[in-house]
């Protein structure tokens, strides 16, 4: 017939590859991607977090087929599932320990990332769509956990929906348009239900694509940092590259078992992980007239709660002063219309920084924090990708970077206090300093030659 | 990689520690008694909260026939839990609303279905001690509207329900701390005792030569022992059906669990294996 594409392959498959490029999409994405021979332990969380992807979407439907998106029945059909639905304690403590574990595994894949450097030149959107993917997935567990609608489910979201009523101008129309109400209610638990089962998973969806294709079109990136596409054999393949499939595939199988090990134990013996993964105070039905001593949100927000509470108004005069610090320098170190331009923005935030409300600020601290991260790609200079060949004292710089992570997220966590608000702000300091003059630091220091080929001991 | 394991091991600490956010009183909790697989505490416990509890507080998630759980036949929850003409497969509401509730005891009695785990601590005791230390921590005290305050739960809105069954109690509280005196700071010791009947008598007196901490001690003197004891197990077989009813699946998701590691540890050495053999040809 005319039209018909050849294909090589005959049969059932030949007959799908005629009108569905089935083979070719196996063949480029698993049995002939080549990736680096040298992949350790970090990446793993990559095909981890697909999986806890897949584990989310599968209890999540199973859910909903039980759960009751009204703010009279919701707290008791959540109990309903724990003791009444046949497994549905395991279908809802899978889905619990999978918001967290989604967390941990993206936090320890975003700090791969970080420290060999697979956000550079080439892999700007890899690292893009990954940042959106982030975004994405804060916005999903945030809307998720009004849902069983306990104290701390209604006393969270509205916090964080109070937040908006500080922008300037539109800020409390906003608060209400986002709530539906003057206060979180029903309506606002009906249109949560609805971002989080259908708009939030479908966005995600569809950056995990993109993310995976970006990925494919550049290739991965690799613990030494080296373009294993710059040395090929006779037949164009990476000399450093081995098939996705098999080798890759059994590795993360290898990896799977061993996550699974860690993720059943927490839904079997420990599933609200003492208060972190499900917090107690949840069993508490959410009850407008009480408000609860302490509001906290849950570990994986802390560390960008921190950075909010630490923006005070005084804490305004250290942002304040940075901008004009950076005023100053760019104005000296660059030329032609940027000389003028920004420094001026930089002086405009300055003067906006003590006359608009401390509050605002401090939730573009906590939005700025993880936007920042966008221009990842374009805030480092060194000449070397991985860590591994960078100066010494760059580890370092990496070390306190991740220590300081990890103590705003436990300050998060706390009642605030003087001496945790002030370490709160020198974190926050730590953290912006960090992004902010890495165009600086990144190219500083006495950098290790990088080998042609990658490092690897065979198993 | 060890750096990586820092890591690993900074985030693991970073999930344990915390401090407990005490609700409303920094009393010590007393760990109540592990009987969560003793049949017998737990029916104990049930027969207890469905005679005792029951009235003012619901348990609306809990069906009456969930209690087959814990070793009762439908014919023995008919005959020694069904008051009013309840079905066993009904689940334990109350007649009581919530205004009702609220008019009566200035808060209405919350539903108890969860309540234990609602109570636990941050990385810390489980709500079950919580219960177990309330209910036997409650002594007279005519400034309350209930003639009854708590330890646990200072200015609680219950009463002592159950105090015929613990018997006569006298408190007494004693509370070292500084004071000023003469433009130094001395170590006062007050020493407060509430009688049976809830009136109270204090004395203070200063302290020389006190190298201790400061802190408040409680100590109360049943003046029916036996009657207080069995009390106390009575109570430790409430806090573990309280516990067992917050989430009656736990004790068959340990039992599961247990198999499930044990495939999952099988598995990861299937999967190591299968690694190893593809990956010894990769030089």
């Amino acid at each position: 017939m005319a039209g018909e594409k050849n294909v090589e392959t005959t049969g059932t498959l030949g007959w799908i590859d005629q009108r569905f490029p089935l083979t070719k999409m196996v063949k480029e994405h698993l049995s002939e991607y080549y990736a680096p021979k040298n992949f350790n332990f970090w990446y793993f969380f990559g095909s981890l977090a697909m999986l806890v992807l897949v584990i989310q979407i599968v209890t999540g439907i199973f859910l909903v087929m039980h759960y009751k998106p009204d703010a009279e029945m919701a707290f008791d059909s959540v109990e309903y599932i724990m003791r009444e639905v046949p497994g549905g304690w395991f279908i809802r403590y899978m889905h619990s320990t999978g918001a967290s574990m989604f967390f941990v595994v993206v936090y320890l894949h975003m700090t791969r990332a970080l420290i060999y450097g697979s956000y550079r030149k080439p892999r700007e959107l890899v690292w893009i769509f990954g940042v959106g993917i982030f975004l994405a997935l804060m916005a999903e567990a945030f809307l998720g956990y009004l849902l069983p609608w306990g104290q701390m489910s209604f006393w969270g979201a509205q916090v964080i929906v109070n937040l908006f009523a500080a922008v300037p101008l539109i800020g409390p129309e906003l608060a209400i348009w986002i709530r539906g109400d003057y206060v979180v209610s029903d309506a606002t638990l009906n249109r949560f239900f609805s971002l989080h089962v259908i708009a939030i998973p479908l966005v995600l969806l569809g950056l995990v694509v993109a993310h995976i294709i970006a990925l494919h079109e550049v290739g991965s990136n690799n613990p030494d940092g080296i373009d294993i596409k710059e040395k090929k054999d006779k037949h164009g393949r990476p000399l450093d590259g081995i098939p996705f499939h098999p080798y890759y595939t059994v590795h993360d199988i290898m990896g799977v078992a061993g996550f699974m090990i860690v993720f059943m134990a927490i839904v079997f013996f420990a599933p609200e992980m003492g208060g972190f993964f499900i917090e107690y105070n949840n069993f508490i039905p959410a009850d407008p007239l009480k408000t609860p001593p302490h509001i906290a949100p849950v570990w994986y927000f802390t560390p960008f709660y921190s950075m909010l509470r630490a923006t005070t108004d005084p804490f305004t005069w250290v942002l304040a002063a940075g901008c004009v610090f950076a005023a100053a320098s760019l104005f000296l170190k660059t030329k032609g219309l940027a000389k003028f331009i920004v420094p001026a923005i930089l002086i405009a935030v300055a003067v906006s920084l003590r006359m608009i409300d401390a509050k605002f600020w401090g939730v573009v601290v906590m939005g700025g924090a993880v936007v920042l991260l966008f221009f990842l790609p374009w805030l480092d200079y060194s000449p070397v990708r991985s860590i591994r060949y960078r100066p010494g004292w760059h580890k370092w710089l990496y070390g306190i970077f991740f220590a300081n992570f990890l103590v705003l997220g436990y300050l998060g966590t706390q009642p605030p206090s003087d001496a945790f608000n002030l370490m709160s702000q020198i974190g926050t300091v730590i953290y912006l300093a960090f992004f902010f003059l890495m165009p600086v630091w990144s190219r500083m220091g006495t950098f290790k030659p990088v080998p042609d080929r990658v490092v690897f001991h065979a198993h | 990689m060890k750096m990586m394991n820092k890591l690993l091991g900074a985030i693991a600490l970073s999930l344990t520690c915390s401090v407990a956010i005490a609700a409303g009183s920094d009393y010590p909790w007393d760990k109540a008694p592990d009987k969560l697989n003793d049949q017998a505490a737990l029916q104990n416990g049930a027969k207890i909260f469905v005679n005792q509890c029951l009235n003012c507080h619901g348990a609306r998630s809990l069906r009456y026939n969930k209690l087959r759980d814990i070793g009762l036949t439908d014919q023995q929850i008919k005959e020694s839990l069904l008051f009013t003409g309840e079905k066993v497969g009904d689940l334990m509401t109350i007649a009581m609303t919530k205004e009702d509730g609220t008019t009566w005891f200035g808060a209405a009695p919350p539903d108890l279905s969860v309540i234990a785990r609602s109570r636990s601590k941050n990385a810390g005791p489980p709500g079950g001690d919580y219960i177990y230390t309330y209910m036997r921590t409650f002594y007279r005290d005519t400034t309350q509207p209930t003639g009854w305050n708590n330890l646990a739960f200072p200015n609680a809105g219950m009463p002592h329900v159950m105090w015929d069954a613990q018997g006569p109690r006298e408190l007494t509280s004693t509370l070292i701390h500084q004071v000023p005196k003469d433009g130094e700071m001395v170590w006062e010791k007050i020493t407060k005792q509430y009688g049976t009947e809830g009136y109270w008598t204090a004395e203070a007196e200063i302290l020389d030569n006190y190298s201790g901490a400061a802190g408040e001690t409680h100590t109360f003197k049943p003046l029916d022992p036996r009657r207080a004891a069995q009390y106390d197990r009575d109570m430790g077989d409430l806090a573990a059906f309280m516990t067992w009813m917050a989430e009656p699946s736990q004790l068959k998701r340990k039992q599961i669990g247990f198999w499930v590691l044990v495939f999952l540890g099988l598995f990861f050495v299937v999967a190591w294996r299968l690694n190893a053999t593809y990956w010894k040809h990769i030089k």
